[in-house]
């Protein structure tokens, strides 16, 4: 798929653009309304696009003249003339548009994310354009009004008019999108759009009315666009609400299965609520472990409510006496002191949930003590509450059904400060963040992996069965969450995605706790005034009760807004359906990083990268776990990346992909998958070193040798390069459109690689981490003899590899554009001897193919064997299995298999009944030169040296293993690349190979291409369950 | 005011019982040994002693059963944390009736009684260890999963993780409380891979103080307002090198208790009390 799937995105989107242009002239008819669409797609794409929207903006600046309300960038119209010009530029105007309006930061990483999308939902909508090829301008953008339907196309028309003239106005929002809902005049509604926070352009953007339960049972109403991210909505609630220490909440819904699900900020709101409910409740996502800590009152009073909540439903188990100190401390706050005059506590306290088992007893208990509190001032009372709270064991624990290994039910406990394992209400195991090297799931088994104890010598590999695959995905997201926000300095930078192409993983991009605590110090004004009105529950009963007044005013507001949302539902619903698609980009958050704030990160990163250089090299017995972290963290560095480039390279593919796409969510669905397909490239990767080890005895042994021995030093022998390109593509049906069940399939999380980033924050692993982050980074790929051991070399592996980053950044966009024309089998001729094991895996095309070549940089050097060995035994995937084949090396050690490899699924008991892969066809092919013995020399000879790196850009994931043997006195020097192209949408394969074989060529001058392998696994379709 | 884990080891009262005359033959025991019941009954009026005037607690004397040989062992009738406590279901069938007096002595002093009524769950006292912001339930002979989960019921607030135990008796028979934050542990294998089970099951962190002797880890810790840090250890007769080890703790009161005879039947400093807390608050 991947290959053709290229070329035809390609010709797809030279025909759309070719359409668009023709349409151009019916735009004007067709064009508001299909520009809407486009907009909502555009309005995805992120901030990259923005920037290749300037250049696009040309157009779309000629558009603009026309159209007098497009105030900032495109309007509507204009996004449908730049469309017309080029779907890409039309997209990536109205993204620009939208994203302007909005907070910039948040519309960065959205902007990535969406961009991503934008290059999934661009194959999606270049089919459906070619269906809806109405206007073929109308049919980028269309794709996901396609997905909404007609009725919907007609409202966004109506709204992206409005959108267009308001586009400032969003905040008043509500208003206009009622309005806009309305669907009457689009002009018109611009008018109502004023407010600043919208995220979303609102060029004919319907406006869906949201309802948002508070914690004090209150409901907030607000519109918002319908492609409104969910940041914007979030936002929306905190301004409403006057909290700035936001960081520790989140907006949830229900999804159809009944779940409770997070909002992703990142994502559009419609592709993430399954049904037309834009029913919400605000809620903590992440419990400060100390709430003191916070800066605010008003920030204490929302956790209070919360705990209050989770208190009286049950969800925070505590003793009878807790129950009533906490509902002491409740009264006092509500009501202050305790009046022997006024007897109001006795008669609503009644009234008032406590406890899930309240009784009598229980509330003279509570009224008892709350006389021993006079005195105290709500802030204090509710201070004090969280002070008790916060100890409970439960505090902070989000819970999750799950099975053992033996089908015992379980319950896993996701919270700041790792995994807990409870059965019953016994806590049976613990998992803390540092002992987790991996966090992965696939189908409905949840993994980790866990560091080897003081006396072990692998890691190991827990697994966990939930329900079903959505389940593991949920419990995957909030452990990658919660792991990044209560462990990590910073999230993931979003910037580095560059690098990472292949999968695009669900990471946590907001603020985390140590960010938002900085920025909560920084919190410069009076504390603002706010009612404890906690008990809403309690005034809706009592209609005397003092607290009557504020419930009054919330629900006159709600009046209005339940019109609107009776007027809204029907064609939201619509949408909503239609849209789901996109949703798997989970990633990114709040934080849409500005570039400035990108800018910080590379910098930070880069620091990273020279002390890493600068660090003596690892101890020998360190290397081991060194090594084992390594192998794992190609993955991680690849997520890493995969965010970070999305948010570039997205850009830069989303120019040429995502152009076409402009509008589709659905894309991100396909990140997802992405990721799903990344920890599949480390196995693969992992596989391929073992076998590259065998071939390369026997090939390059005595010719190389020498060559390569007087670069690397002595004994070493002969350096073959095996470039192993996988290109997965996975057809995603328009239809099917789930992008979420992709992505929820498979999914790995490497959480020390995190930590390595933050750095700071685990001292004890930032040693280790620190390394992780180096092998991320690196881009180039080292030689092999550089990759020996020592520490000079290494830190000059650092710097090129630094060096190589930056280069990279300008060279992904640039090799984006490039084709590589090469084909495979040209690629391998080239290739003197060697033969090339491509394993291409395209999620995401557009990615994959500019950086596999340029890319390959991430270079994880592994010294020991026996750690690439683990690496590999540790993650296999489906491609494993035939790359395998080649490679049984005595070098690896795969003691580890046993454990760890319940993340094959097919190698898995666990697994194995689920793992059926059905959805996916692999085809692999394998060029291999004459020279090659085989595998074998039958003496495989003593191995010296193992190197791993792995390196890792948008699209393309690059492994390198570095094998040196001892044979007869020389010393050979073997070099295997895995190269794993990843996407949704078309790959050209044979140019990624051959530009992954002339990179390797270039780079190892004097090794040849052994062999050659092809590996392509093409997702047919998506499961649900 | 009253807060949640305040006041870690300060108690008010013990609750004890008396040697019957059976224990010498009838009370359990690991090992083959004869017990001297008169040194036995000295022993404990010493022990006894300790708690009236050194740690100046209102102590509770039940009268021993001579249908009971092993109710001097009190600690594995009840487990009792702030204002509740829990009666529990001894893991011996002939221990079953030891609770029945110690409940009654439980609501005298007002704590709110909770009651392993479940015919499948069996669980002794010594199996639990309380950190003051958790506890630990060793899985033994005595104590099994289900009267872990009751237990767990009845302190709501407080994480309880399970401990498989392999050789010892009890949880406490290799380690105890020394302190806030601090676990005394034997160093036999067995006590260190609980140790090291419990430091990986918890949130929070543990010093620890490792003694030679696993029966010498058992020692009886009270923060008392007017003494601060007080520790009930062996004496230097029985366990000299672990002695040594206490003797290192600075700021500490230390009061060696005789207890060669009761331990011939597997009973340590623990097992002769249960401490309870009245004041509930500070």
């Amino acid at each position: 798929m991947t290959t053709e799937v290229g070329s035809e995105t390609e010709v797809k989107e030279k025909a759309e653009e070719s359409a668009t242009q023709s349409d151009q002239s019916e735009k004007a008819t067709e064009a508001e309304s299909q520009e809407v669409a486009s907009a909502e797609g555009e309005e995805k794409e992120t901030e990259k696009e923005k920037e290749k929207e300037k250049e696009k903006e040309k157009e779309g600046k000629g558009i603009s003249r026309y159209l007098p309300w497009l105030k900032k960038q495109k309007s509507q119209s204009q996004t449908s003339p730049t469309k017309e010009v080029t779907p890409t530029e039309e997209a990536i105007s109205t993204v620009k548009q939208e994203e302007e309006g909005p907070a910039p930061e948040v519309n960065g990483h959205a902007e990535e994310v969406e961009e991503k999308e934008a290059a999934k939902s661009e194959q999606v909508k270049e089919k459906e354009a070619e269906s809806h090829s109405n206007a073929s301008a109308d049919t980028e953008p269309a794709k996901e009004e396609k997905v909404d339907e007609s009725p919907d196309k007609s409202a966004e028309e109506t709204k992206e008019t409005t959108e267009g003239e308001g586009v400032h106005e969003d905040k008043k929002e509500q208003e206009g999108e009622v309005q806009g809902e309305g669907e009457g005049g689009e002009e018109g509604q611009t008018s109502i759009f004023q407010s600043p926070l919208r995220l979303v352009r609102k060029t004919k953007m319907k406006l869906v009315v949201c309802r948002v339960t508070q914690m004090d049972g209150a409901d907030f109403t607000c519109e918002v666009e319908k492609r409104a991210k969910g940041q914007y909505l979030f936002f929306k609630v905190c301004e409403h609400l006057n909290l700035l220490e936001k960081d520790y909440f989140g907006l949830s819904y229900i999804d159809s299965h009944e779940q409770k699900c997070w909002l992703d900020p990142t994502k559009e709101i419609k592709r993430q609520i399954r049904s037309n409910n834009w029913q919400f409740s605000f809620n903590v996502k992440f419990y400060p472990p100390d709430p003191s800590l916070l800066t605010e009152d008003i920030t204490r009073y929302l956790l209070c409510l919360q705990l209050r909540e989770d208190v009286a439903s049950g969800r925070l188990p505590c003793s009878f006496v807790t129950h009533a100190l906490l509902g002491s401390y409740t009264l006092q706050a509500e009501f202050g002191d305790h009046e022997p005059d006024q007897p109001q506590p006795l008669d609503y306290i009644s009234q008032v949930t406590f406890a899930p088992n309240q009784n009598k007893e229980m509330e003279e208990k509570i009224l008892e003590l709350h006389k021993s509190h006079r005195g105290m001032t709500p802030a204090q009372a509710d201070a004090q509450f969280l002070e008790n709270a916060k100890k409970l064991s439960m505090y902070g624990v989000d819970l999750h059904h799950a099975k053992d290994s033996e089908g015992v039910d379980i319950m896993l406990g996701v919270c700041a400060n790792g995994l807990l394992v409870y059965k019953d209400r016994l806590r049976i195991n613990r998992f803390a963040w540092p002992k987790i090297l991996k966090i992965s799931y696939k189908r409905n088994n949840f993994y980790i992996k866990i560091r080897p104890g003081e006396t072990e010598q692998f890691e190991s590999t827990v697994g966990f069965k939930l329900q079903n695959h959505r389940s593991a995905k949920r419990l995957w997201k909030v452990c990658v969450e919660n792991h990044s926000f209560f462990r990590l300095n910073a999230p993931e930078p979003p910037t580095k995605a560059r690098f990472l192409t292949l999968g695009s993983k669900f990471r946590y991009s907001g603020r985390t706790q140590a960010q938002t605590r900085v920025a909560s110090s920084l919190i410069d004004r009076p504390a603002p005034n706010f009612e404890r009105t906690s008990s809403k529950r309690i005034s809706r009963s009592l209609d005397g009760a003092p607290v009557i007044s504020i419930t009054d005013t919330a629900e006159n507001g709600r009046e209005p807004h339940l019109e609107l949302h009776s007027d809204s539902k029907s064609p939201l619903r619509v949408h909503g359906d239609n849209i789901y698609v996109r949703h798997s980009n989970l990633m990114l958050e709040d934080h849409d990083k500005t570039q400035d704030e990108v800018l910080k990160h590379q910098a930070s990163i880069s620091q990273l990268k020279r002390s890493f250089m600068e660090a003596p090299p690892p101890s020998p017995p360190q290397l081991n776990q060194w090594e084992k972290r390594l192998t794992s963290s190609p993955a991680t560095t690849i997520r890493v990346q995969q965010q970070q480039v999305v948010s570039e390279p997205r850009v830069e593919a989303a120019a040429a992909a995502a152009d076409s796409t402009i509008s589709d969510t659905k894309e991100p669905a396909k990140t997802g998958e992405v990721e799903i397909e990344e920890t599949v490239v480390v196995k693969e990767v992992s596989k391929a070193t073992k076998p590259g080890l065998v071939t390369v005895t026997v090939t390059s042994s005595s010719p190389d040798g020498l060559s390569g021995d007087k670069e690397t030093r002595e004994q070493e022998v002969k350096v073959e390069e095996k470039v192993v390109v996988t290109v997965e593509t996975k057809a995603v049906k328009q239809e099917s459109i789930s992008s979420e069940s992709e992505s929820e399939e498979e999914a790995e999380y490497h959480p020390n690689v995190s930590v390595s980033i933050s750095h700071t924050q685990i001292p004890e692993e930032d040693e280790e981490e620190g390394k992780i982050e180096e092998d991320k980074t690196t881009e180039q790929d080292m030689s092999a003899p550089y990759v020996a051991s020592h520490p000079a070399e290494i830190v000059q592996l650092a710097e090129e590899i630094s060096r190589g980053v930056e280069e990279s950044r300008k060279e992904d966009t640039e090799a984006a554009k490039k084709k590589i024309a090469v084909m495979e089998k040209e690629g391998v001729k080239e290739t003197e001897e060697s033969t090339d094991d491509p394993m291409m895996t395209s999620d995401e095309a557009l990615n994959g193919l500019t950086p596999t070549g340029e890319a390959v940089t991430g270079l994880e050097e592994e010294e020991e064997p026996k750690v690439n060995g683990q690496a590999s035994l540790v993650e296999p995937d489906q491609p494993r299995p035939q790359v395998i084949c080649c490679s049984e090396p005595p070098v690896v050690k795969t003691e580890m298999v046993t454990i760890s490899d319940t993340f094959a699924a097919q190698k898995t008991e666990i697994a194995t009944k689920e793992v059926p892969i059905v959805h996916t066809e692999t085809k692999t092919i394998t060029y291999e030169a004459a020279q090659l013995d085989g595998n074998g020399d039958g003496e495989p000879g003593v191995l010296m040296t193992a190197q791993t790196i792995t390196s890792e850009s948008l699209c393309t994931t690059t492994t390198t293993h570095i094998t040196k043997t001892l044979k007869g006195g020389l010393s050979e020097t073997r070099i295997e690349k895995r190269i794993v192209i990843t996407g949704d949408c078309d790959i050209d394969h044979d140019q990624a190979l051959a530009q992954a074989i002339k990179e390797a060529k270039e780079q190892h001058p004097d090794m040849s291409v052994t062999r050659v392998v092809v590996h392509k696994e093409t997702e047919l379709a998506e499961e649900e369950d | 005011m009253a807060g949640l884990m305040a006041g870690f080891a300060r108690y008010t009262h013990a609750v004890v019982r008396g040697i019957p005359t059976s224990l010498a033959a009838d009370a359990l025991r690991s090992s083959r040994s004869d017990v001297d019941l008169a040194k036995a009954r000295a022993e404990h009026e010493a022990y006894v002693a300790v708690l009236r005037t050194e740690l100046g607690l209102d102590v509770v004397e039940l009268a021993a059963d001579e249908s009971l040989p092993d109710c001097v062992f009190v600690e594995d009738a009840a487990v009792v944390c702030g204002d509740t406590a829990l009666v529990t279901r001894p893991g011996a069938e002939s221990r079953r009736g030891e609770t029945e007096a110690m409940k009654g002595a439980l609501k005298d002093l007002n704590l709110n009684i909770v009651e392993m009524t479940d015919e499948n769950a069996t669980l002794d006292g010594g199996d639990v260890l309380f950190t003051g912001r958790e506890f630990f339930v060793g899985l033994s002979k005595r104590t099994n999963q289900r009267g872990a989960e009751i237990l767990a019921d009845a302190f709501k607030d407080y994480a309880v993780s399970t401990v498989p135990m392999l050789e010892a008796l009890h949880l406490k028979s290799f380690c105890s409380m020394g302190g806030p934050g601090l676990i005394i542990i034997g160093s036999s294998e067995p006590a260190q891979k609980a140790l090291k089970i419990m430091q990986q099951m918890s949130d929070h962190r543990y010093d620890k103080l490792t003694v030679p002797d696993d029966l010498a880890a058992n020692c009886i810790y009270v923060n008392l307002p007017n003494k601060g840090h007080v520790l009930l250890h062996c004496t230097a007769e029985e366990f000299p090198e672990s002695t040594k080890v206490f003797e290192k703790l600075k700021d500490y009161t230390l009061i060696p208790v005789s207890n060669m005879e009761k331990v011939k039947l597997d009973g340590a400093l623990t097992c002769c009390s249960v401490l309870i807390n009245k004041k509930g608050n500070n």
